[in-house]
């Protein structure tokens, strides 16, 4: 009994850990390059500065130095007179590779839309990482993205931050250590799409009890766990002291883990805060609503996507620490969006605490995220509120690294973080701004004008030669 | 000196005409873009009862009921919004307000007769919210339905009226590869169509299948005082639209157009005009794997005619970014504004659209460079009158921009 005793504890500590095994691993590493100075530029940080005539020094890619300090023989010098310096910027919401062009039925892989409690899928398994959108986000500065799933279901699945970079895989695109999202929407998507089939939810009290029992469930689900792991936690004390091997052999008998539920899994990884909550809402009151909800079961809501009303409740957002990820000009292709106004993200970034992000949802808009924030910025001003642009680059970067949890990675040009970094042509708050060089992880990633820079994915490769030039 | 001495007899020719009565405005140092391919200039413009009289250096000896210094700002006539359903869908999901398109009708027929016309109304919010971004007209869309050919509109100005129509008759036909497959299956059945209900613009009434004899007429009518805008994308569809064109002796433009720098020469050639969104640059079908951001700067090259189009009807003040985005893609500046102000209504036969003695003053000053997004309308003039700026969304924005609320929102009234 005694030779038993540590096997039995091990395999319990087993069975614990087992649960929480990491699936598909990211394999994303980058390569390693010469030391870049991007020189005598306009350097917007990313949080809330600007630096007039500096240099940015990226090494062993990180941001070595904003400013002044010391550059490796071999580093590689650029001259950036003239021209701008931002973070990389970071889309929070993105469909790319979950409805890739060509958008071809077959492709489209983003709502899994036969139940509106879908928590167990993962956009990440429907990403086509030969989606041609990704290089043309990369040709508008994009080095960081979210894919979320639809809007079709109240939980539509877990959503995936990725790196920037060409892959086969999307675990070769996968933002080391970046925490799952879960996408839930709220409103007439949901409704329409389960009403439409005489299911529930088709009304809004529908969607939010709907919510609440797939909540409950969670709750539970996470008390069976905690239960266990605990019990388990107990009796590798007991075997590892004096106990008897018999109440061992009962601990382990009463303490069968709880059968694993990938749904309940996901729930209870957002109840936990281990996975960012990003809700798909538009209308004002049921925000307030959602935000009573998450107080009832005790979770954060992360990120308000959409928002067109989010300006009408700003400074419910900025007290709870939610953040508004929004469009700067889309409204009125639903009643839902009837009432969006151009300074939405402008009064959203204004009260203290307030965390205004531009977003795209649009294989177009994630192209030119820049210039969304450039209209943005210009209503914000017009409406009197004074948003420079070391104000305004936060929208696209800073803030929207906050809302997927990587801000301690990425998303400011704070020395230490990773070297994403966009180098333009002009000031990038203009529809003349291109992105001249895009860094992600210190590596050129893209090069305005030069093909061996200029990534291609599978699909493109080979098209229009058909017919005799 | 000569300039200046006509400069002084216009101006006392004007002040001889002025009336007591008549409504002047008087725009002084614009940076005016008269609405062709010139660079802008510093001028004066003087406006009387809705009509420009005259625009020169300096008009200063004029009094007016009104004088705004444009300190320099651009001034440029009111723009051209594209392809829209504006004033014919209100919100784009609720079906019931969208009026823009001919779906499960009974009768099985093409109705090139159906005219979304009969279905405006000025009053849509969506009208005087893009107004206030500094557009001045649009042209109205019978939006694909179920039926090769769409059905027809025109040319409509955003001064209010619920019949401010102008120009030809625009007759939509849609020959893409999307409507293909819901259309008999292959883009081979629109042209089977098409010819079979050209054909039987040649046949009796009684005789008629595709077509009623209503439609017949509309068709005849179309051919030959309207134009055609055909919906392609595809190099090949685009020749093949062309060649229908040539056959049937139509006045045609073909919006969309991703792959048409592929067939520049042949659109060049014939001298039909495209319109497409500067902004397409991915493969999102098989109708356009050629899609890239200097299509309008090649076709320009090649000498065709351009104009451009959104796809938007709620967003369509996103335009002047698309014409930007063209001219940040190697596009001159003066081919864009032209584009984005004279030409469509030349195209489409409506009122003259430029900044000149004589024409109407539908125009509107600029904070800024019009097609930048740094930008925006300061004041938009619609017949000589100063817009109020004012549309749902700047009065939400009154209701919320105040942080004191007393009794709360509902009673900020702007």
């Amino acid at each position: 009994m005694e030779r038993i005793l540590p096997f039995l504890a091990g395999l319990l500590a087993c069975l614990a850990l087992k649960a929480y095994a990491e699936a598909f691993p990211s394999t994303y590493q980058a390569p390693t390059g010469p030391p870049i100075l991007l020189q005598n530029a306009t350097v917007l940080t990313g949080d809330g500065q600007r630096l007039d005539n500096a240099s940015v020094y990226l090494a062993d890619g990180k941001v070595a130095w904003v400013g002044k300090g010391d550059v490796a023989a071999h580093a590689r010098v650029v001259d950036a007179t003239d021209q701008w310096v931002t973070p990389g910027l970071i889309d929070v919401h993105s469909h790319l590779g979950v409805y890739p062009s060509p958008g071809v039925a077959a492709h489209s892989d983003g709502n899994e839309a036969t139940a509106p409690v879908t928590a167990e899928v993962w956009a990440e398994h429907s990403v086509w990482p030969q989606d041609p959108g990704f290089t043309r986000a990369l040709a508008g500065g994009v080095t960081a993205l979210q894919i979320l799933p639809g809007s079709a279901n109240l939980f539509g699945g877990r959503g995936v931050t990725l790196k920037n970079v060409p892959s086969i895989s999307y675990q070769g695109m996968k933002f080391p250590d970046a925490p799952y999202g879960l996408k839930m929407a709220c409103g007439e998507n949901p409704k329409r799409v389960y009403g439409g089939r005489n299911q529930a939810p088709s009304t809004r009290m529908g969607n939010v009890a709907a919510y609440r029992s797939a909540w409950i469930r969670a709750q539970r689900y996470q008390a069976d766990w905690d239960r266990y792991n605990e019990a388990v936690t107990d009796a590798a004390a007991a075997a590892e002291g004096d106990s008897s091997g018999a109440s061992v052999a009962s601990a382990l008998l009463t303490n069968t883990p709880p059968r694993r539920n990938l749904e309940l899994d996901t729930l209870a990884g957002a109840l936990r805060g281990d996975i960012l909550v990003h809700m798909h809402c538009y209308r004002a009151d049921e925000m307030l609503t959602i935000l009573d909800m998450a107080e009832e079961f005790g979770y954060r809501v992360g990120t308000f996507h959409h928002g067109v009303e989010a300006y009408k409740v700003a400074d419910e957002l900025a007290s709870n620490g939610v953040c508004g990820a929004l469009w700067a000009d889309w409204w009125g292709f639903k009643i839902e969006a009837y009432d969006g106004i151009q300074e939405n993200i402008a009064l959203v970034d204004r009260p203290e605490g307030g965390c205004a992000i531009v977003h795209s949802d649009s294989d177009e808009g994630i192209q030119r995220l820049n210039q969304e924030a450039a209209k943005a910025m210009l209503r914000g001003n017009r409406a009197g509120l004074d948003i420079p642009p070391e104000r305004a680059i936060r929208w696209i970067t800073s803030n929207a690294a906050k809302s997927l949890g990587i801000d301690d990675q990425t998303g400011s040009l704070a020395a230490g973080k990773m070297a994403d970094v966009v180098l333009w042509n002009q000031d990038p708050f203009s529809v003349y701004a291109k992105p001249l060089q895009v860094y992600i992880d210190g590596v050129l990633r893209f090069e305005l004008g030069n093909p061996a820079l200029n990534p291609q994915s599978d699909f493109e490769l080979g098209q229009l030669l058909g017919a005799t030039q | 000196m000569k300039s200046t001495l006509k400069q002084w007899l216009m101006v006392a020719t004007l002040l001889a005409t002025m009336t007591v009565q008549a409504e002047s405005l008087l725009i002084t140092h614009g940076s005016v873009h008269i609405g062709d391919e010139s660079a802008a200039t510093v001028q004066d413009i003087y406006i009387e009862d809705g009509v420009i009289e005259a625009v020169s250096a300096d008009l200063s000896a004029l009094t007016a009921d009104r004088i705004i210094d444009a300190g320099g700002r651009p001034v440029t006539p009111a723009l051209f919004a594209g392809i829209t359903a504006l004033g014919l869908s209100e919100i784009g999901m609720v079906y019931e307000a969208v009026d823009s398109r001919l779906n499960e009708l009974y009768t099985g027929l093409m109705h090139p007769e159906f005219d979304v016309r009969a279905a405006y109304n000025p009053h849509s919010s969506v009208v005087p919210i893009t107004r206030v971004e500094g557009y001045g007209y649009t042209l109205l869309v019978a939006a694909p339905g179920d039926r090769t050919l769409s059905g027809q509109g025109s040319l409509v100005r955003f001064d209010g009226g619920f019949d401010s129509f102008e120009g030809d008759t625009s007759l939509f036909v849609n020959v893409d590869g999307y409507s293909g497959n819901k259309i008999g299956g292959s883009r081979a059945a629109h042209w089977m169509l098409l010819n079979s209900a050209f054909a039987e613009l040649s046949v009796a009434d009684d005789d008629l299948t595709l077509i009623s004899a209503r439609g017949k007429a509309a068709l005849k009518s179309a051919r030959r005082d309207g134009i055609f805008v055909f919906r392609a994308n595809r190099a090949s569809d685009i020749l093949q639209t062309l060649a229908f064109v040539k056959e049937h002796e139509l006045r045609a433009v073909i919006s969309g157009a991703q792959e048409a720098w592929l067939v520049k020469e042949a659109l060049a050639g014939t001298g039909v005009p495209v319109m497409i969104n500067a902004l397409d640059n991915l493969p999102g079908s098989f109708d356009a794997l050629g899609a890239r951001l200097d299509n309008a700067a090649l076709l320009n090259e090649a000498g065709v005619t351009l104009l451009f189009t959104s796809g938007e009807t709620h967003n369509a003040r996103k335009l002047r970014q698309v014409a930007g985005s063209a001219v940040a893609n190697g596009l001159p500046h003066g081919v864009a504004m032209a584009a984005m102000t004279s030409l469509p209504a030349e195209i489409f036969g409506g009122q003259p659209r430029m900044i000149a003695p004589g024409l109407r003053a539908d125009l509107v000053i600029w904070s800024g460079d019009p097609l930048d997004v740094n930008a925006a309308a300061d004041q938009v003039i619609i017949d000589g009158r100063l817009d109020s700026m004012k549309s749902r969304q700047t009065q939400l924005l009154e209701r919320y921009l105040p942080s004191e609320t007393g009794l709360g929102r509902a009673y900020i009234n702007p």
